[in-house]
């Protein structure tokens, strides 16, 4: 079985990866309305000054998230 | 068709929901609240030809029908409750076409509740841009809904729209019934609590029952008896809201994934996002980043001193005419009195901010129509933060210089209430247009008009402090309340960030007009309302003194004749009406300060507004009229002298511990009013009127006592 480690937080610009799931209850239903399904590739957009909030493409359009939001979200490459 | 038919427009954030609804009611629009709650509510009428109009309902943007902030909230309210007052005959649903699925899931949630719709589908230029194409006949075959593509920024198919609306209004169906196929079984995610909730209550949609479960204690149209019943129904059935609401998601995703695999063909390259990428690697970089946000920040603030004094000084000069004009052609009375020096006088207190105010939001409208303030909150996000506030609190800070009543209305999109709440309780700490007037004529009189470092001037330098100082004390304070204010609720900044694109005008007009609107009728009603009773406590006072007022002076002062005798009885009068007496008894506060009772009639004075500080000054120092030249007035404040030591009275000590009071104090009613408005009390206002005063009063004593 696939052990998630890594996070979207890991990603560096440009970089692709696909949505396994997420740590926080509360954080993923806000998550998953926005279009972060598990499945969904996802890409590395932008990132702000030191890294925090990250900005990343998901279904078609721009998403930004703080990092540590970013970190509940558990990703495959 | 039904006269003055409801229609409500319904939409993501950033789905051009508004542009919309301005294109659809231009500028037949009234901005008024929804009952209960701070949520503004825009209404207009839109003539659909020249025998028909219907009534057109803007409601605050949503990702979805379960709320995580007031505005949210709003919309579930009127959607579920068909008696509402706003409840629409039909909705019209708006999506971006160029990020589709995800904009999708707000609209077979509302079909899923049977209402009538009609699917817009705007920004299918920027969708063809991209390489998307949809084949709308084949949406609205699959979806079952009329729908139609617009551009809302062009006008484009706004037409189309209209004739749809239309014809779909002549045959409206019942609404609110259960649909023969709807987007998600909710019978099958929780059977029994929808059972039992549609026998209760008689509600025939099961998708709308469950939301009942969903909401329950939130709907605001249920009883308390209804709530508790539907308590009773959670527990009896294991009603777990988090995993249902996962699970309807997630279906509701996989329905829209397969329908828009038919509909649409998308382009496997993303070489559309690369510019966009490419200019955010400049627009966030560390350095050029923060370099370009200090510039936009430094043309705002010229523009809002240096452009905004034009107008300022004709709106100026004009209440000056009018109230010149009415005085010498009416007769002398009480009357004459109340209507130049209490009611215009208040009136153009009011309308001289306009100017900075229209400015302002000219130059935020443009901001956030062209995508950059969403790059704002991004660069400022993580710095705001560590002082217990968030990026999206940038917008109100900066408007906060201009004016604290827009700036705190501007305070609506920040989610989490902690945030929310300490950028309001700081945002009059910056030194709004108000101080201004004050702050030149006292850094005037102690700061030396000669330059520093060549090309800096010492008196450009002082008024730039106390900005900063200003700046400083909010950040500061917020830091405190951080670590004060025990508040529950989760920070996030969960965001979409929109394409760049030009801004357009037609929407930054309206934006003006409207922040212009709120303040008149916000601020302006109180500000109007103080004048009035601060003109009735300096006209009057206790004792017969007002009425002998013009022998007393004339037995005193038998040489004074003309002006300055007219300028010795307004003092007169003014030491002994209500405000002079309480002055005086205030006193023996503010003496440590450094200040006398006649400072202390400003003080109450300006209470209403702190500009009116200058010209109360002017009165009790019985320059009259004559003065509004600054010289006057400064000249005047020079000569006068303490009483008990003989010295000059405005000594630097004096002048900066004033500075420094009306740099932090609240001084503003209609800053409270506002506060009062958005906390939907007034614990929090006091509570603000108390820090900001115990504050200013601290660092004056400080201030005073260091430098005397």
């Amino acid at each position: 079985m696939f052990n998630p480690v890594k996070s979207i937080a890991d990603l560096k610009i440009g970089e692709k990866a696909t949505i396994c799931c997420f740590k926080d209850e509360e954080m993923s239903l806000k998550l998953l309305e926005m279009g972060c399904l598990p499945g969904t590739e996802i890409k590395m957009s932008c990132k702000a000054p030191f890294g925090d909030p990250v900005c990343i493409r998901v279904s078609g359009y721009a998403l930004s998230l703080r990092k540590e939001e970013a970190a509940t979200i558990m990703i495959q490459q | 068709m039904k006269t003055s038919a409801k229609i409500a427009l319904i939409g993501n954030p950033n789905s051009g929901k508004s542009s919309l609804f301005n294109q659809l009611t231009g500028l037949n629009q009234k901005i008024g609240n929804f009952p209960g709650v701070t949520v503004d509510k825009k209404t207009g009428v839109c003539r659909l030809d020249s025998s028909a109009s219907i009534q057109v309902i803007d409601l605050p943007g949503t990702y979805s029908l379960y709320p995580k902030s007031p505005d949210e909230k709003v919309v579930m309210d009127i959607i579920t409750n068909p008696l509402d007052a706003s409840y629409p005959d039909l909705v019209v649903v708006v999506v971006d076409a160029s990020s589709l699925n995800r904009n999708l899931l707000l609209f077979t949630e509302i079909r899923d509740l049977g209402l009538p719709l009609i699917l817009a589908l705007n920004m299918l230029d920027i969708a063809s841009r991209e390489g998307i194409s949809i084949q709308t006949s084949v949406l609205q075959n699959t979806l079952q809904v009329p729908v139609v593509g617009i551009n809302a920024r062009t006008g484009e198919g706004i037409e189309d729209l209209k004739a749809i609306i239309h014809t779909s209004l002549q045959k409206l169906p019942k609404p609110a019934l259960q649909l023969e196929s709807s987007f998600v079984n909710t019978q099958a995610l929780a059977p029994e609590i929808v059972s039992g909730i549609k026998e209760r209550f008689g509600v025939h949609n099961d998708y709308l029952a469950m939301h009942y479960a969903h909401q329950g204690k939130n709907l605001a149209f249920l009883s308390n008896d209804d709530k508790s019943h539907i308590e009773q129904l959670k527990q009896k059935y294991n009603f777990k809201h988090s995993l249902l609401q996962a699970k309807e998601t997630i279906a509701r995703y996989e329905r829209i994934n397969l329908i828009l695999d038919n509909a649409v063909k998308k382009p496997d390259s993303e070489e559309k996002d690369n510019i966009d990428t490419r200019v955010d690697k400049i627009l966030l970089h560390p350095v050029w980043g923060y370099a370009l946000f200090l510039t936009i920040l430094f043309l705002i603030f010229q523009a809002i001193f240096a452009w905004a004094s034009y107008p300022m000084d004709l709106i100026d000069a004009g209440i000056a005419a009018v109230n010149e004009f009415l005085k010498t052609s009416l007769p002398e009375s009480m009357l004459v009195s109340l209507l130049t020096d209490g009611l215009i006088a208040g009136i153009g207190g009011v309308l001289i901010f306009i100017p900075q105010i229209a400015i302002l939001f000219a130059f935020i409208a443009i901001l956030e129509e062209s995508g950059y303030m969403s790059r704002v909150v991004l660069l400022m996000d993580r710095v705001m933060r560590k002082f217990g506030l968030n990026g999206k609190s940038v917008v109100p800070l900066i408007s906060g210089v201009a004016c604290a009543v827009p700036a705190i209305m501007a305070t609506r999109n920040i989610d989490n209430w902690k945030e929310r709440l300490i950028t309001i309780l700081v945002t009059p700490l910056m030194s709004c247009s108000a101080r201004i007037p004050i702050y030149t004529i006292l850094i005037a009189l102690v700061v030396p008009d000669e330059p520093v470092l060549g090309i800096l001037n010492l008196q450009g330098v002082a008024l730039m402090g106390l900005y900063l100082l200003g700046f400083v004390a909010a950040i500061l304070s917020a830091w405190l309340m951080k670590l004060v204010l025990n508040i529950k609720g989760r920070s996030y900044l969960i965001m979409e960030v929109p394409a760049y694109r030009m801004p357009r005008w037609k929407n930054v007009g309206l934006t003006i007009i409207e922040k212009v609107k709120a303040f008149v009728l916000e601020a302006g009603k109180i500000i109007v309302a103080i004048s009035i009773v601060l003109w009735v406590l300096a006209s009057y006072g206790p004792s017969d003194k007002m009425e002998k007022a013009e022998t007393t002076v004339k037995l005193e002062n038998p040489t004074l004749s003309g002006q300055a005798l007219e300028d010795k009885i307004g003092s007169y009068k003014l030491e002994n009406s209500y405000a002079g007496h309480f002055g005086k008894f205030i006193e023996p506060v503010i003496r440590p300060l450094g200040y006398d009772w006649k400072i202390g009639i400003a003080l109450l004075t300006s209470f209403a507004a702190r500009e009116v500080f200058v010209g109360t000054l002017s009165t009790i120092y019985s320059v009259g009229s004559e003065a509004e030249n600054t010289d006057t007035i400064k000249e005047r404040l020079r000569k006068e002298t303490d009483p008990k030591t003989g010295l000059p009275l405005y000594t630097p000590a004096l002048a900066f511990s004033l500075l420094v009071f009306y740099a932090f104090a609240m001084q503003c009613m209609s800053t409270l009013a506002i506060v009062y408005r958005e906390t939907n009390g007034w614990k929090w206002p006091m509570i603000q009127l108390i820090y900001m005063t115990g504050l200013a009063y601290l660092s004056a004593l400080i201030v005073y006592t260091l430098l005397k």
